[in-house]
């Protein structure tokens, strides 16, 4: 059943092919301590899944976006702030009923037979990396989740782990993606929006609901106009400064805000709002809007152009090529499994540029036709109305939520 | 370089010609003279000799950043511009260098790529890799965009002109015409252009400027036709939009090269694209020599032979090439055929009516009486139902279709902004183009397009059935086509979907995916002809996608017969 999930096995030699079911076996023949399965990454000897997408007992959720938290399972394990934002997305009552655990960063407990913790992963509040020790042979896995190696001053900073092996994310693997320390971005975000406000004309900048929302709060100078939110963005929001996060105030973005602040207002909206009859039913006091989006896809000129933005800022909540590299050296694993995005490009890199011992892991988004494009933008950046790739799950249920 | 990378960025991000037009005008205001000339060289898409190859800088840039060629190219395949992924690759310069000054864009060319035109490989390899250190990312996209030669940035001439116009406060055809041809470029020659409104400057800006081509040779700003609506091509309809068939003038549309005959005190050969092609045409030059001096002709170079025009391809052979001077023989003979006087006795005659510039144009070919030089017929058809049976005679003439040009018009200047029909407008020349040839192909492979849909597969290669009847045989490549009216951005997405569905093998490197052969699309091509270049045998002229064919399953689509078949028609 396992081989039916089509798990490319990216160069695991001598294993059964480029489709051999499984990640591959440690070189002490001891049976992997995470395997793949139709729910996805599972734990054996734990008996938990990771950031699964079906229904499981027990899913340890590495943070709440909707690609990594499925609701329907009957627990859920996760950091202590990601608890709170991940109640604020599955509802409250979900919390209180103690379906949703939530530990301290480096919080070691046993589960099974293997010692559990979570580390933080510096991606959204609350994200975490999962630590995995078998408690007899003392192998340790990490699983990181979605991670950037930036400290972004309101998500717990991104902290290495030693292990045995690295599972690692690879969204933006490829080196043409390198990010501006994100104090430089918020400079050239203010400046644009000083820009426009001095011009009367209202600032909207796309932006994923959970993470970059609340990172532009906490960049965006609030002395040259009104901080607005489109509706999905708001729960995030509160989520966060539930947690003690400290963001400037925000409003409604309604027309009546809109129209209100003469046209010095920003309106933070998810990208698939931006072209919705709510955004063109609002006022254009200097004629026209100023349309931005902040994400990682916009260091490519070509994403930028394609969503007819009139800017694109290169901010993102994962890591960069230089940052992914760094991640996997820090780690000092001997195998790095390379998971959601440029899989088969890092894991040739990997092996054949750093003599590295790495394997491919697919994921559910992987599609037919090939698991390299399943997370590049194109592909749901031209369904009109749905969000952009990074995460590109994350946008769709966060356009729901308006 | 930053003014110039701040100005792209602004051209870049918008699609508004007014905003456009803003962000020209306040930087050739503010533009140091000298980047500003190779600014506006730049926008006017003057050719620039190239720096460097892809090839090597893509060499070079593997090697200062440390990546292997293969993680290069799947970089490429992202982005889609190789100018932009390696911008993106090579190594910013230290943050605590502290990084020099970067340097304008005339040191730009005068520093860099202009000497790297004449330095051997390691001396190329030095300045690039030494200004790549100095530039950040924008301005080594910029810089290689530069470098490529195709600078495109949804800028076009005539928005530079027009630009350049409000700046200096003079209206856009006389700026036109002082940027027509090989203007020197130059700070004085700017700055002459820059002020060339003023108080107390005359005539003509190339009159204050030095070096460069002596602008008494310089061409007139092309008048440009449009394309005739597909709504109004009838008879009837003509009737009713342009009035009686007496008010225009009808020709017949060459296929040539559009260009200009400028006798002054030498003789020269424009092409439309402000290209000087004197020594591509020797025997033109010699031929217009015997035109009185101060006389201007527009017209089309042709090749020609029998007293009818050959096909294209064998002009392109002559433009490729520079004739020795002198040369007696040629072996793809040309003609220039006039159509429009626009100097005559050094008096520009632009705004009398065509009438009177005809009568004029023939008297002087006639006074010329040599056998390169010939007027364009005019074509007696009297009434707009014969102008329509004339123009199904096309194909056998070895013509693209028939012009119609006002006999009371101006000559104006580009392409004059109409409505769907506005026969009142003065101006107006329209081009009524026959239809082109369509045939139904299958989608055989795809690669991903650039720019705009750099992620998206969307350069396609068709196929035709080699056997005798549809579905027989093998489907052979015979053309490839990226777009087209049938070739929406909706459509691309659902084909795109279909290619990363359906891929049934890969050709390594391009980054080719071979598809399922099951769409079959409607390609339209001007003319086709055998080509031993070719696996089919046979080459198309300027394919595009009509429509995508649904309606059709892949063993309906046409067979190389068909096409072939054409070649004679």
């Amino acid at each position: 059943m396992i081989c039916a999930l089509a798990v490319r096995g990216y160069g695991v030699v001598g294993r059964g092919g480029p489709y051999c079911p499984n990640m591959g076996v440690a070189a002490t023949g001891r049976p992997d301590l995470v395997i793949t399965t139709p729910a996805g990454l599972y734990c054996p000897a734990g008996g938990f899944h990771i950031d699964p997408w079906a229904k499981v007992e027990m899913a340890v959720t590495t943070h709440a976006h909707t690609d990594h938290a499925r609701p329907g399972s009957t627990r859920y394990l996760t950091s202590q702030t990601g608890k709170i934002v991940l109640a604020s997305r599955f509802g409250p009552q979900f919390a209180q009923a103690g379906h949703i655990d939530g530990w301290a960063y480096g919080r070691r407990e046993r589960v099974g037979d293997v010692y559990v913790s979570l580390h933080p992963a510096g991606h959204v509040l609350g994200s975490a990396q999962v630590r995995i020790e078998h408690a007899a042979t003392g192998e340790t896995w990490v699983i990181s989740g979605d991670y950037k190696t930036e400290d972004d001053g309101i998500s717990e900073a991104f902290v290495p782990v030693r292990c045995h092996v690295f599972v690692t994310e690879s969204t933006f693997g490829l080196p043409i993606y390198r990010w501006k320390p994100q104090g430089q971005v918020f400079a050239e975000i203010n400046a644009w929006w000083r820009s426009n406000a001095a011009s009367g004309r209202l600032s909207m900048i796309a932006c994923y609901a959970l993470g970059k929302a609340q990172r532009l709060l906490s960049g965006l100078d609030a002395s040259i106009g009104p901080i607005v939110l489109h509706g999905a963005l708001r729960s995030c929001t509160e989520a966060y400064r539930a947690a003690g996060v400290s963001l400037p105030a925000t409003g409604h973005a309604t027309q009546e805000t809109a129209r209100a602040s003469g046209g010095r207002a920003i309106i933070l909206a998810p990208p698939s709002a931006v072209r919705s009859a709510w955004a063109y039913k609002l006022p254009r006091p200097g004629g026209e809007m100023e349309l931005a989006m902040a994400s990682g896809w916009m260091s490519v000129r070509g994403t930028r152009r394609r969503r007819a933005l009139d800017k694109g800022f290169a901010l993102s909540d994962h890591a960069d090529w230089p940052g992914l590299l760094g991640a996997i050296e820090a780690t000092g694993a001997e195998r790095i499994g390379v998971t959601h995005g440029a899989v088969e490009t890092l894991v040739r890199y990997l092996r054949e540029c750093k003599g590295r011992e790495a394997f491919g892991i697919a994921t559910q988004f992987v599609g037919e036709g090939g698991g390299d494009e399943a997370e590049q933008p194109a592909d749901d950046a031209t369904n009109a109305s749905e969000g952009a790739g990074e995460g590109a799950s994350q946008g769709a249920s966060e356009g729901a939520n308006a | 370089m930053k003014a110039f990378a701040d100005v792209f960025d602004r051209l870049d991000a918008s699609t508004s010609t007014d905003a456009k037009h803003a962000a020209l005008v306040a930087y050739f205001r503010e533009v140091e003279a000298a980047d500003g000339a190779w600014a506006l060289a730049v926008f006017c898409g003057r050719s620039i000799k190239r720096a460097a190859s892809s090839t090597q800088m893509k060499r070079w840039a593997a090697e200062v950043s440390g990546l292997p060629a293969w993680l290069i190219d799947e970089c490429h395949g992202q982005v889609g511009d190789l100018g932009e992924t390696l911008s993106l690759i090579v190594p910013d310069a230290a943050a605590d260098a502290g990084r020099q000054e970067t340097p304008g864009l005339a040191a730009i060319f005068s520093e860099f790529l202009t000497p790297m035109t004449r330095a051997d490989e390691a001396g190329k390899r030095a300045m690039l890799v030494g200004l790549w250190a100095r530039l950040d990312q924008r301005e080594r996209f910029v810089l290689h965009k530069l470098i490529s030669t195709t600078f495109r940035v949804g800028v076009s001439r005539g928005l530079a002109v027009r630009a350049m116009a409000t700046v200096s406060g003079v209206d856009q055809a006389r700026m036109d015409h002082a940027l027509s041809g090989q203007w020197p470029i130059t700070s004085e020659y700017f700055q002459s252009l820059r002020i060339l409104g003023k108080a107390g400057v005359r005539g003509d800006a190339g009159e204050a400027a030095a070096g460069g081509e002596p602008p008494s040779l310089q061409p007139y700003p092309f008048f440009l036709a449009q394309q005739l609506p597909d709504e109004v091509d009838r008879p009837d309809l003509l009737e009713e939009q342009l009035g009686p068939r007496s008010r225009w003038q009808v020709e017949w549309k060459w296929d040539g090269l559009r260009g200009q005959i400028v006798r002054r005190d030498r003789a020269a050969v424009w092409s439309r694209g402000g290209e000087l092609l004197s020594r591509q045409f020797p025997e033109l030059i010699d031929a217009a020599e015997g035109l009185p001096t101060g006389t201007v002709l527009d017209g089309e170079v042709l090749a020609f032979e029998g007293g009818r025009p050959l096909d294209f391809s064998h002009l392109q052979t002559r433009i490729a090439r520079v004739q020795p001077t002198g040369l007696l023989f040629v072996d793809v003979p040309v003609v220039f055929m006039a159509y429009d006087l626009l100097e005559i006795e050094g008096r520009d005659v632009r705004g009398e009516a065509l009438s009177t510039r005809r009568a004029m144009l023939e008297g002087l070919v006639a006074g010329l009486g040599h056998p390169l030089v010939r007027t364009s017929e005019v074509l007696g058809a009297s009434s707009w139902a014969e102008v329509e049976a004339a123009r199904g005679t096309s194909r056998a003439r070895g013509v693209e279709g028939v012009m119609l040009k006002r006999v009371d018009s101006e000559y104006g200047a580009g392409r004059v902004k109409l409505g769907p029909v506005d026969a009142k407008a003065l101006g107006a020349w329209w081009k009524w183009k026959i239809d082109p040839f369509v045939i139904d192909c299958v989608l055989v492979s795809a690669q991903r397009g650039s720019g705009r849909r750099a992620s998206l597969y969307t350069d396609y290669t068709f196929a035709l059935w080699s056997g005798p009847q549809r579905g027989e045989g093998e489907l052979v490549p015979f053309a490839k086509a990226y777009h087209g009216k049938g070739m929406t951005d909706e459509v691309f997405v659902k084909i795109d979907q279909f290619i990363r569905g359906h891929t049934i093998g890969r050709i390594g490197g391009a980054g080719i995916r071979l598809v399922e052969p099951r769409l079959v699309f409607e390609l339209a091509f001007e003319g086709v002809q055998a080509s031993a270049r070719h696996r089919s045998g046979l080459a198309v002229r300027f394919p595009r996608v009509n429509r995508w064919r649904t309606d059709k399953h892949a063993s309906e689509a046409d067979t190389l017969g068909t096409l072939r078949a054409l070649v004679r028609s």
